[in-house]
């Protein structure tokens, strides 16, 4: 080991130190100049959110391995590091009227969804195991801690109780799957793994199997695949709405992140041995997924197996293991972002003080009292079913193409199929929306400057990233250039 | 007899199942993140193994930065035990039953 060769580049991990120095300053403000109404926290938060994100641009074509080999700057990672930024500026503005509604406007939740973009970057920088692992868990317990905010309801702690037992028990599994692959190679650097990957011998090559499969049991837990995903719904569910929807789009990209840098770019040399275990559990969380979707009765548990369906069609494309195949990941996550972000905020738009509307059957007849919120809510329901024009379609159409390229045709018609169908429940959304008659008066909540900001950035996005793709799929595409190390 | 490798992945794979079989049949909250501790201690076991074997600092190094966040695991899943216990004066997991399957 050459203490000499550990090259510090603080612009190489600046978005990391920026959001960091945010949350401390938000903690600092609150705890100095405390005051009634916080939603100047989260304008400090946005600030540092749009800064981060400033310097997340500067990154962009920046090729360097730094401190040690221990994180990596690359497009691959400049291009993660966009998606969780812009989701959580997201989150933050349409959190503003919510966490005084709901009683979390705290310096806290700002400072801990801070902490958790942080992990999220650290996931998708890691070059090593050690960073990986690191940002898993500067993610995890930042969730852990925002899914129980709400500590004096029941259903918020008793998903954060749940979230945090499961997800520490998984975290377990990845642990030991690092280890045995540690063991097996003698190495936690992705890049010696790869190369010890390439010539392991017989004899090493159980140890490794069950390794990489402990990691499959990981990473699967953290993005929400079937049939590691029975934690989903409820904590989905439980957590706080705004809470939900950074999860539900942070963590999975976050997740894929580091799944993809770990199993399709570091274990490629294996992909004979985990592709068809990759192939299964794609089938199984489409199918799944949308099966369950359709019985759903609440839109926040309708919205969370929806998103283990989404999981399922980015391991499609996981499967295809090419290039191809990789940048449609990319390209799909930021779609998902701003079309899953966009569902849950109209969600959470709706309601008033501490009392939500939940159930599907209460959206009836928002299409007449409040049109702008319907059609921005239909939109997110087509995108996220996969019509054209918006971005949905055009993310799907990829993944699919990558699957029929990379002889995966079965697969393809699968997933195809299951995303028929999920037509149904988000088309049923929809249908509430305009042609049934509500039973009583839906509470709508006073309207919030910026979390209607938010819905129109995330619409427009969403209708943008459908119309005009190509300069984006170009970005997801050129960032796989030299990703390998 | 000779303590080798072999010995110490055996005995860390003893313990790591004995966690997973703990979070499987144990229903008290505490007792359940008991059994992860057990785990992830197993996995530290599995490290040092490896690192004295393969004779690289890695595992070592790795085992203080699974004990750090095993600390931080420790004191977000107590304060949420806790809060749990403040809400239902209970922690046992059947008991969550809120939510449908």
């Amino acid at each position: 080991m050459n203490v000499a060769a550990i090259n510090i580049s603080l612009g190489g991990i600046g978005p990391l130190l920026i959001l960091s120095a945010t949350a401390l300053v938000v903690l600092a403000i609150d705890c100095f100049w405390p005051s009634e109404r916080r939603s100047h926290l989260a304008y400090v938060t946005v600030a540092g959110c749009l800064v981060a994100l400033g310097a997340t641009w500067r990154l962009w074509g920046a090729q360097e391995a730094v401190f040690g080999r221990m994180i990596i700057v690359d497009n691959y990672s400049t291009f993660f590091t966009g998606i969780f930024i812009v989701g959580t500026t997201i989150t933050t503005l349409l959190s503003i009227g919510y966490t005084s509604r709901m009683g979390i406007d705290r310096a806290e939740y700002y400072a801990l969804l801070l902490f958790a973009t942080v992990g999220m970057i650290m996931m998708a920088q890691g070059l090593n195991l050690i960073t990986i692992f690191l940002g898993l868990e500067t993610l995890s317990i930042s969730l852990y801690i925002l899914a129980g905010i709400q500590r004096q309801r029941a259903a918020s702690i008793e998903a954060s109780l749940k979230y945090f037992l499961l997800g520490a028990f998984s975290s377990a599994f990845f642990l030991y799957g690092v280890a045995l692959t540690y063991g097996a190679t003698g190495s936690l650097d992705l890049e010696h793994i790869t190369r010890a990957v390439g010539e392991t011998t017989f004899a090493s090559k159980p140890l490794l199997l069950i390794g990489v499969g402990l990691m499959l049991i990981g990473f699967g837990f953290k993005v929400a695949t079937v049939p590691f995903h029975v934690w989903t719904p409820d904590v989905y569910e439980g957590a706080p709405t705004s809470v939900t929807a950074f999860m539900s789009v942070g963590a999975k990209a976050a997740g894929f992140g580091a799944f993809v840098r770990v199993f399709s770019i570091s274990l490629q040399p294996l992909s004979p041995d985990w592709t068809h275990l990759l192939w299964l559990l794609a089938v199984a969380t489409m199918v799944v997924g949308n099966v369950m979707a359709i019985a759903q009765t609440n839109i926040k548990r309708l919205l969370a197996y929806s998103s283990i369906a989404h999981a399922g069609y980015v391991v499609v494309a996981m499967v295809a293991a090419s290039a191809l195949g990789t940048s449609s990941v990319l390209f799909y996550l930021l779609v998902y972002t701003f079309m899953n972000l966009g569902a849950f905020g109209v969600v959470l738009v709706l309601g008033r003080q501490d009392e939500e509307v939940l159930a599907i059957d209460d959206f009836a007849g928002l299409g007449r009292r409040a049109p702008a919120l319907a059609a921005a809510m239909a939109l997110f329901m087509f995108a996220l079913a996969g019509i054209p024009p918006t971005a949905g379609f055009v993310g799907k159409f990829y993944i699919f193409s990558a699957a029929v390229q990379g002889g995966f045709v079965g697969l393809a018609v699968i997933g195809v199929l299951a995303s028929l169908v999920s037509v149904y429940y988000y088309f049923r959304v929809v249908v509430v929306m305009y042609f049934m008659e509500p039973a009583g008066e839906i509470p709508l909540a006073p309207r919030s400057a910026p979390a209607t900001v938010a819905l129109v950035i995330a619409a427009a996005a969403t209708l943008a990233l459908g119309l005009f793709p190509s300069p984006f799929i170009t970005a997801a595409s050129r960032s796989l250039v030299a990703v390998l190390f | 007899m000779t303590v080798g490798l072999a010995h110490y992945l055996f005995v860390s794979a003893v313990l790591f199942s004995l966690g997973v079989v703990g979070v499987m049949v144990r229903r008290n909250a505490i007792i359940i993140f008991m059994s992860i501790e057990l785990m992830l201690n197993a996995v530290n076991l599995t490290f040092v193994a490896f690192g004295r074997f393969h004779h690289t600092l890695d595992g070592q190094l790795f085992v203080f930065f699974v004990m750090v966040v095993a600390a931080a695991e420790a004191v977000v899943g107590l304060a949420i035990i806790i809060s749990v216990f403040r809400l239902r004066e209970s922690v046992d997991v059947d008991r969550m039953n809120l939510f449908k399957w």
